[in-house]
């Protein structure tokens, strides 16, 4: 994956389907059965918009568990930051725009800075279980609504008073689909320049072997919080996005469910590469929504029950799903392709990494 | 005072319930390095098999809970069982996707629950002695939460016995200290594993019915929402340390009841217990990363 990436083949690639994914407001035709309405209908846009959000959080969370080997369960903290820190700034603080975004840029570096350092002092399980408590707690206090910030249960939808004209209102869908493109363009190129970096490649050295990296002389905590704070930092800035996308947050986006579908995404997607967790978010969002269109549909209703209840629910459908790749397909879809296209004398590419056995211990 | 004695009784009684779940899930943790992200539905399990069953039953209590007491557990042990034989046995040693295997399952499962006995908590049919209270020093004292205390009390006892006396017990014990070493001696781990992961689900499908009386309900996401304070009790106590989940289920359940009552009457903050589980989570972290009785760092 990588090396193809560097050939200039690939970077064409990435170039031309980027180009075509933003030209899609310009599109007008319909594609029947995918989507409703024309391809530029704001409910559309708005669908494409949230798969390109969370293509991006998924590679953000690949560069923590595909590309350092941290299995962190907490990642939907860093997300909701960015969702509720922006939101509480605007709505509840009246900031502009800018500097509540600026300010939510600097609570989504310190947070998993802090919260990496501290529950990267345990590794492997240990380390999962940690994350998970803390975004729990994040959870619990947005549900719990200290001084009415949050908004509870309820949520808290977005003033808009002070964001520009063209970021609200139906009509302008196509300029937030805009700014999610660009996101996840902008963490495309940030995770592919990171995973080439040195610091990057010593991630990934991490991820095969902490300890011989340790005998190396270096230090892998160090590592290990940088890829977890600049993880976090690009899920906060997808959680940013997503407030403007929706207009609004509301608690599901801090539960340990969020977390555990961003790894769903990656795994679904091919961990530890660049275009499989990218395309895993989008195809989980877009199965997401139409699962749930889908189950509330009269072709469902006319079944008889013991066929109804699992198949009205989308995380039966999706979590079933996953258990049948895991144990058939353990690359995922990049996997798939790599299989498919591998020819005898290629070298293996780095989805393989997660089918080698354990290291004896 | 009658209220400290409550909220140590109350304490005691959700630190029963998150021994329970935490005792199984630390020793398949410190048996096989499998962390069971689905450990969660066997609660789940206990609490819908239970009702299923009690709702059924022609005769009334004590005898309709009892029975549908041991029913969850056949039910609980035999899906515990399903689960290791059929999802986490054919990957093993490949621990990363134990725990995606897991977690698929944890949210499949949920939303099956879900889909099949509706999302809203249902009532629980509990035995009119369990609703009471009993006077203790002056506080007047669920039943429920006696019953919880005295029957994890119970299970520790005959797990501590089952670890210390039996030839099975000297085996999971050598195998959290040696895997290789006991599998080398020729003994058959995996069977002791299967053994252990049926006993987590028993005590997790009880921890399920008597969650029910304590909170009156059952609940799909429950499940879910127990695992999560059961994870951070096994981190606490040392992972693989049965002791030690005993200690820190204890410790935990306290402390959450306690900073629960006294942060809301004072400062009107009703989740300062489950932040300050959180909190002393990051500080056992930051002094002692192995856990209070834990030997080694996971």
């Amino acid at each position: 994956m990588l090396h193809q990436l560097r050939s200039g083949r690939s970077t064409v690639a990435a170039f031309v389907i980027f180009a075509l994914l933003a030209a899609i407001p310009f599109v007008d035709f319909e594609i029947p059965g995918l989507f409703n309405g024309p391809l530029n209908g704001p409910g559309t846009l708005q669908l494409l918009a949230l798969c390109a959000t969370f293509a991006g959080v998924a590679l953000s969370y690949n560069l923590l568990f595909g590309y350092t080997g941290l299995l962190s369960f907490g990642h939907a903290l860093y997300f909701s930051t960015g969702i509720y820190v922006a939101d509480i700034l605007l709505t509840r603080y009246h900031w502009a725009l800018l500097p509540a975004i600026a300010a939510t840029f600097a609570a989504g570096i310190v947070l998993p800075f802090v919260l990496g350092a501290v529950s990267l002092r345990v590794g492997g399980i240990a380390f999962a279980m940690v994350t998970l408590a803390f975004a729990q707690a994040g959870s619990i206090l947005v549900l719990e609504n200290p001084g009415r910030l949050t908004g509870g249960e309820e949520g808290l939808g977005l003033d808009v008073t002070n964001l520009p004209s063209f970021l609200i209102g139906v009509v302008n869908t196509q300029y937030l689909y805009w700014i999610a493109l660009a996101y996840l363009v902008l963490t495309f190129v940030i995770c592919w320049w990171t995973v080439n970096s040195r610091p990057g490649r010593v991630g990934q050295a991490i991820r095969e072997n902490e300890r011989r990296v340790e005998v190396m002389g270096l230090n892998p905590f160090a590592f290990k919080l940088l890829a977890f704070t600049l993880s976090g930092f690009l899920a906060t800035l997808g959680g940013i996005v997503y407030l403007l996308l929706l207009g609004g947050a509301t608690p599901e986006v801090t539960t340990a469910n969020l977390s555990l579908a961003l790894l769903l995404m990656v795994v679904l997607g091919g961990a530890g590469t660049l275009w499989g967790p990218a395309l895993g978010g989008a195809l989980y969002e877009y199965l997401d929504f139409r699962l749930l269109k889908l189950s509330s549909s009269s072709e469902i209703a006319s079944l008889p029950g013991w066929l109804r209840a699992p198949l009205a629910e989308p995380l039966f459908i999706l979590g079933a799903l996953f258990i049948v790749l895991v144990f058939f397909f353990p690359g995922g879809i990049a996997g798939i392709a790599g299989r498919l296209r591998r020819r005898p004398r290629q070298q293996p590419t780095a989805v393989d990494v997660e089918v080698q056995p354990e290291v004896a211990q | 005072m009658s209220t400290v004695v409550l909220l140590l009784v109350t304490g005691l009684g959700l630190g029963a319930l998150y021994f329970l779940i935490a005792s199984g899930l630390s020793l398949t943790y410190g048996l096989m390095r499998v962390l069971n992200f689905a450990h969660g539905i066997f609660l789940t399990v206990g609490g819908y098999a239970s009702w299923w069953i009690a709702v059924r039953l022609p005769f009334g209590d004590p005898w309709r809970f009892l029975v549908a007491l041991l029913g969850c557990l056949v039910v609980g042990a035999i899906v515990a069982a399903a689960v290791e034989i059929g999802l986490i046995r054919p990957l093993y040693r490949r621990h990363v996707e134990q725990v995606l295997v897991t977690v698929g399952l944890a949210l499949a499962f949920t939303a099956l629950v879900q889909g099949t006995f509706g999302p809203d908590p249902i009532s629980y049919p509990a035995p009119s002695w369990t609703q009471g209270v009993t006077q203790v020093a002056g506080a007047n004292i669920p039943n429920s939460r006696l019953l919880a205390i005295a029957v994890a009390a119970v299970v520790f006892l005959v797990l501590s016995a089952f670890l210390r006396f039996t030839r099975w017990g000297l085996i999971v014990r050598a195998g959290v200290e040696n895997r290789a070493m006991v599998a080398a001696l020729g003994i058959d781990v995996q069977r002791a594993f299967t053994l252990v992961f049926a006993l987590g689900g028993v005590a997790a499908a009880l921890a399920g019915a008597l969650g029910a009386l304590y909170f009156g309900n059952i609940d799909p996401e429950r499940g879910t929402a127990t695992l999560i304070f059961a994870f951070i009790v096994i981190v606490i106590g040392g992972l693989g340390s049965f002791t030690g989940s005993a200690l820190a289920a204890v410790v935990v359940g306290l402390l959450q009841q306690f900073m629960n009552y006294y942060a809301s009457v004072y400062w009107g903050f009703s989740a300062a217990g489950d932040l300050s589980v959180v909190l002393l989570l990051a500080v056992v972290l930051l002094w002692r990363p192995q856990g209070l009785l834990g030997r080694s760092v996971g």
